[in-house]
């Protein structure tokens, strides 16, 4: 709650608002108290007085009664039909969405036919209709207003409860015992609450609109009494000779709605959990890069270089470190692998060479990339894009969420095609057709023609293989392309890449979690933990005789097939988070071999054996293990 | 395509019907005897019981709302006793005029908005984000009427750039300059809010699909950020933003009840309230039923561009 | 010995294109109709791809989805009431993604507390007490239960899942993917920490993954499930090294094994049947390299091979010898 009200207080566009609404509602609440003219009472003579005259402060309207008492009074009527309406609507609503989707099936089918059917009504005719039914009248365009608008929450939390209704925990729930009324009020409506609250912060203000709406019209409140509604509708007719009439209630009713608004966003925000981790900012088209000190020379000629790279996420005021300065190289047609866990930075290291780690909140803030020895840290964009996906190109983890949904898988590799090359389409689409062939998909011509949605998880993984193939570029980076696929697809799509990288010399930058997966395809393997490489040097060695004590007990603690049943060589305690990162060694904690020189300082990678580097002043003497 | 329009088109069937069961039961609630109600406290007896009969007032509720529907599918939508007029023959002639100020309105606010949305997302946090930002609150905040009031102060008024009021001069020609001149400032009025909330929606709706991977897929592709935007993202984006337009429509239709009242423009919207005003219970009936089955046709076609766009949904 | 679990004649099926009156167009057989033992004191093993029915199959054993056929006998009793209040004594569930089974609005201690006083009707104090008890089993710190989930890292958040099936008192636990969504220095953690209860409380297991290591690892005896079909039944230690059928042994090949080159270990490039319009025959006959005339036509049962294994397939590999 108190962080809440923190979160809220930040954002000072809702501050503003929270303090105008603050105002005006307090004012409203004790204008029976203030020594205010009576609003009601007439006085013909004394009609459209202008502002600042004397006796009226804000003047006199047609019948020449006190505007400003008539405001007050007026503006108190308008908050409490505008709220009134929202607490209805809210409350009617969600409990009718909540039970259709919580229940579903029948129950959620009919109820929401029934919604349906109220929302295909334009809003105001609903209104209109029950107005002309009842009769004009206060309360019966509170009604009117509060029913108009009871579908709209009912299918905004309807939609809502679904999400969690079929969450894990209310299956969890179901199997300690509890029923379905005791799920509704002890698991559901706690997680829905946040959004009903949302969803009335933000139609508070738009009920108010409608409520004094149907008063301008003529249909809300009736002489004498007024709401602001009615204030505006009877001054229309002078509004030539006499504006202020019209201008003062109309401001105060912009003035409140605003209010109303800015809070409201305020309180979507501050109850939003996505904002605050910053998730909802949208990425730039290259990473920001805020590099101190000059850019690190390339440490070798090859054709792809890291030195010393550092990529961070600046989340409000933390910072993780996610990639801590990492060297890596690749040669011509060699294939790389970069091993961790979830956490390590693989895959940031891998996103920040095209400039393509989300920012904000990922920032570069050192080292330098070298492709074909230009540096593209700092690389103008137009640079950047014209190298990505021609020289150098990716191939993503979920098939699902890569391709782009709406277009057909064809014009999707068209469009990579053509985006560096100036080619007629004709001369693309039979590329393409040949680049499916080269990706081994049966059918290439008609599945041209096929929605992603259409495809298998194996065969999408594929049409991303081929469109990182569409323009022969010299590296793929590879980043866990396996990792979401069945076993038996994930040998099937090994083969094609392995296949293709044979005939075509391509360089892999090739990502994953899975050793058996490095051991087969991988010349070189990297090993890293907590943002830094830790362990590399050649496949077959590293895996045989590993030295860094991370390597070795990662490698033992994951079972292989044939091992058969056993107990499994856990390593204690979690990786670190790495906006904490301890000084010195970041595995000592969880290190049987930990000294008190681990973590005195930072460690180097050294090389140990021709081509083995180790980040460890301990290293594991060479045992030689059954691989 | 077609069989998916047709069998939009055989659903909207049970929605029509609902929509006249609505109707009907909102308008039974009315208390006392419905004839007196519909015509009037003046009314002779001979009228009363004729109009028992035509309408079977002195039948059931069920038996009633059948004599009502059969009557309405015949195109017999009762008349009007404030104005002797058959109903439907009112809000024929009126209607146009309201088809012509929500139609304008609703291409306007739907080309802004979603101009507005995407060039705020795409500038997230940047100077052309705040401001459009910050008007986008002001045109959600200001009453229509309210705003068509300052307008008419304004515009009509003071700068004399614009007609205060109505459709057509009272004097002179019928011609598209003449309309145009007088829409300009209540088609404008009326689009204010539907372009707000449509700009807010558009924005959130891209910056939500900027996030996915497939955008990122395209940056890595090394396609243009200019098509990365306008393509790839609009148009993922377009699939959460035209429900919204369809229901925009709906509150366009809306608010032009009260940019009608304030620019005296001879629409359905004005049509209704004076009825409501006068008791004319019948011409509410009518004229409700027959804009909401507008609506619900209209919004089958927002479900074909839908469909159109997405290839997810044609089954 | 006896059986903990014993199912006959299970199946599942799920209507595809709902009307609002009338039968559904299409059925979808999610889980065929199956028969399988689980004793006393085991763990029983079950793998399968996505889509093989491996989670409907265990959602129906603790009452979650009632199944379209068949029944579910727990411990020699028959529990034909899909009620999860009474399967929950009984038999309880692990759940794959440990921060979506946890409440994200209630306390550890909230969410602990429930089975105890649903399904046990004990006092506060008897309650606490049981709660220290498991958490020390669990090797979690009592200071936790005032904590909210999102505080935890997903292997904590994964042995309080664990200590909530506990609380009910169940004796057989369903593990569904217990570790594919940790990282894989923090799996072995929890198969330890489960593999340590199993002695301490002499429970049942039903392991199910998709990660074939994982499973032979921690199971006495595996289930192959292809496509809502078991295919073959055998002891651990024999299932994946002389394995009879041919799905389980593309499966075993398929596994990435430091040292192997890569070879695609099918020629073709298929994979699952679509639901909507199965095979007709041996579902696996499209992938199969031994397929005859017989497997396209009929459907072959699961049957024991005479020694500890059952499979079905009209043309197995052979036996032991062969490897």
């Amino acid at each position: 709650m108190m962080a809440f009200f923190r979160l809220l207080a930040r954002n000072r566009l809702a501050l503003a608002g929270l303090v105008v609404i603050g105002i005006v509602v307090v004012l409203a609440l004790i204008t029976p108290l203030l020594p205010l003219a009576d609003p009601d009472v007439t006085d013909t003579p004394n009609r459209f007085q202008p502002m600042f005259s004397a006796g009226a402060l804000l003047g006199t309207d047609h019948l020449g009664r006190d505007l400003l008492s008539r405001l007050m009074w007026g503006t108190r009527l308008s908050l409490a039909m505008g709220f009134a309406a929202a607490v209805i609507a809210a409350v009617l609503g969600s409990a009718i969405g909540i039970i259709a989707g919580f229940y579903g099936g029948r129950t959620d089918n009919v109820i929401m036919r029934g919604v349906d059917m109220l929302m295909a009504f334009p809003y105001i005719l609903l209104a209109l209709a029950i107005v002309a039914a009842l009769g004009p009248g206060l309360m019966n365009a509170l009604i009117a207003v509060a029913a108009v608008n009871v579908p709209f929450f009912a299918r905004n939390i309807r939609g809502i409860t679904v999400g969690i209704a079929h969450k894990e925990f209310v299956d969890a729930a179901r199997l300690a015992g509890m029923r379905n009324r005791e799920i509704i009020l002890a698991e559901v409506l706690p997680n829905v609450l946040p959004v009903i609250v949302i969803a009335m912060s933000t139609t508070v203000g738009w009920m108010i609109l409608e409520t004094a709406g149907l008063s301008f019209l003529g249909l809300g409140s009736q002489p004498p009494q007024a709401d602001l509604g009615s204030m505006l509708g009877e001054a229309r007719s002078a509004l030539i000779t006499n504006p202020h009439t019209s201008i003062v209630p109309g401001a105060m009713i912009l003035v409140i709605v605003m209010g109303i608004n800015l809070l409201g966003d305020g309180v979507r925000d501050a109850l939003d959990p996505r904002l605050k981790s910053g998730a909802l900012s949208r990425p730039m088209p290259a990473t920001t890069v805020d590099r101190d000190g000059p850019a690190p020379a390339a440490r070798t000629d090859s054709l792809l270089d890291i030195a010393d790279l550092r990529t961070e996420f600046r989340v409000r005021n933390r910072v993780y470190k996610a990639v801590g300065g990492v060297d890596l190289h690749v040669e011509k047609g060699e294939c790389l692998g970069i091993i961790g866990e979830s956490g390590s930075g693989k895959s940031v290291t891998a996103l920040s060479v095209m400039g393509l780690v989300a920012s904000p909140p990922g920032v570069i803030t050192g080292g330098a990339v070298h492709f074909d020895g230009q540096d593209l840290v700092g690389a103008r964009y137009e640079v950047l894009r014209s190298l990505r996906g021609r020289r150098v190109a990716y191939i993503f983890q979920d098939p699902q969420a890569t391709l782009h949904p709406l277009y057909k898988a064809g014009d999707q590799l068209i469009e990579a095609i053509r985006t560096h090359e100036d080619v007629s389409r004709e001369a693309a689409h039979r590329r393409a057709i040949s680049l499916l062939k080269s990706v081994r998909i049966p059918n290439a011509e008609s599945r041209m023609e096929s929605y992603p949605y259409e495809m298998s998880g194996g065969m999408r993984q594929r049409v991303g293989i081929a469109m990182a193939l569409a323009n022969d570029p010299d590296v793929i980076i590879a980043d866990e392309p396996t990792t979401a696929l069945d076993v038996t697809v994930q040998a099937q799509i090994l083969s094609v890449l392995s296949d293709l990288r044979r005939e075509r010399g391509l360089a892999i930058i090739f990502i994953t979690h899975d050793f058996g997966v490095v051991g087969q395809l991988c010349d070189r393997v990297a090993v890293m933990y907590a943002g830094r490489i830790v362990e590399e040097g050649p496949t077959a060695a590293v895996l045989r005789s590993p030295q860094h004590p991370y390597t070795s007990r990662l490698i033992d603690c994951v079972p292989t097939l044939g091992g058969g049943q056993r107990r499994l060589a856990a390593i204690p305690g979690l990786p670190p988070v790495v906006d904490r990162l301890p000084h010195g060694c970041a595995f000592a904690d969880r290190c049987d071999k930990a000294q008190a020189e681990c973590r005195a300082g930072s460690i180097a990678l050294a090389p140990t054996e021709p081509a083995r580097k180790v980040r460890c002043l301990f290293p594991e003497v060479a045992k030689e293990r059954s691989a | 395509m077609t069989g998916y329009i047709l069998k939009r088109l055989v659903s909207a069937i049970p929605v029509l019907l609902g929509i006249s069961v609505i109707v009907f039961l909102i308008m039974a609630m009315i208390p006392g005897d419905p004839a007196t109600a519909i015509l009037g406290s003046y009314a002779t007896p001979e009228n009363v019981e004729k109009l028992n009969r035509d309408l079977g007032l002195d039948q059931g509720l069920v038996a009633r709302y059948f004599i009502w529907l059969g009557n309405m599918l015949q195109g017999d939508f009762g008349r009007s006793f404030a104005l002797n007029r058959p109903v439907l023959d009112e809000v024929l002639d009126r209607f146009g005029a309201t088809l012509i100020l929500a139609g304008t309105s609703f291409v306007l606010c739907s080309l802004l908005g979603i101009a507005a949305g995407v060039i705020s997302a795409a500038r997230q946090y940047g100077v052309a984000d705040k401001a459009i930002t910050f008007v986008v609150l002001l045109g959600i905040s200001i009453p229509s009427f309210f705003l068509g009031m300052m307008m008419i102060l304004v515009f009509a008024v003071q700068l004399r750039w614009f007609p205060v009021s109505g459709m057509w001069p009272i004097y002179g020609d019928r011609n598209l300059g003449v309309l145009l001149e007088h829409l300009a400032m209540p088609a404008f009025a009326l689009s204010v809010v539907a372009t707000g909330v449509i700009a807010r929606l558009a924005r959130s709706a891209m910056l939500e699909v900027l996030r996915q991977d497939f955008i990122r897929t395209a940056r890595a592709k090394g396609v243009r950020e200019r098509q990365v935007i306008w393509r790839h993202a609009l148009r993922a984006a377009m699939v959460s933003i035209i429900p919204i337009l369809g229901i925009q429509a709906g509150f366009v239709l809306s608010g032009a009840v009260y940019i009608e009242m304030v620019f005296q423009w001879p629409g359905v919207g004005r049509m209704l309230v004076d009825a409501i005003l006068k008791r004319d219970i019948l011409l509410v009936q009518g004229g409700v039923v027959f804009i909401a089955a507008c609506y619900v046709i209209f919004n089958i076609m927002v479900d074909v561009a839908q469909a159109l766009l997405d290839p997810r949904i044609k089954t | 010995m006896s059986e903990a679990l014993r199912l006959t004649g299970l199946s599942k099926s799920f209507p595809v294109g709902k009307r609002l009156f009338g039968p559904p167009r299409a059925m979808v057989h999610a889980v065929h109709p199956l028969d399988l033992d689980v004793r006393t004191g085991e763990t029983l093993g079950i793998v399968g791809e996505s889509g093989c029915g491996k989670s409907t199959l265990a959602k129906m054993l603790v009452g979650l989805l009632p199944p379209s056929t068949g029944q579910i006998e727990i411990e020699g009793e028959t529990l034909d009431n899909a009620d999860p209040a009474i399967f929950g004594k009984r038999i309880q569930y692990v759940f794959q993604d440990p921060n979506s089974s946890l409440n994200p609005r209630k306390t550890i201690r909230q969410i602990m507390e429930v089975p105890l006083r649903k399904l046990h009707g004990l006092d506060r104090a008897a309650r606490a007490a049981r709660i220290q008890e498991i958490f020390a089993a669990v090797n979690l710190r009592e200071e936790f239960l005032d904590r909210y989930p999102h505080e935890f890292s997903g292997g904590q958040a994964q042995r309080i899942g664990i200590a909530r099936a506990l609380a009910a008192q169940a004796r057989i636990l369903i593990l569904d993917e217990p570790v594919s969504a940790l990282d894989v220095s923090v799996q072995a953690q929890v198969l330890n920490l489960l593999a340590d209860l199993k002695t301490e409380f002499g429970l049942t297991y039903l392991f199910i993954s998709h990660d074939l290591a994982v499973v032979e690892a921690v199971s006495d005896r595996i289930a192959v499930l292809y496509f809502g079909s078991i295919v073959e039944v055998g002891s651990a230690r024999e299932i994946f090294a002389n394995p009879r059928h041919p799905y389980t042994a593309l499966l075993a090949q398929s596994a990435p094994e430091v040292g192997r080159p890569i070879a695609a270990p099918e020629n073709a490039e298929t994979e699952l049947p679509d639901p909507l319009s199965p095979p007709v025959g041996c579902a696996f006959h499209e992938r199969c390299a031994f397929a005859t005339d017989r497997c396209r036509a009929e459907k072959p049962v699961l049957t024991a091979d005479g020694a500890d294994r059952a499979l079905a397939c009209f043309n197995p590999l052979p036996g032991p010898v062969s490897r």
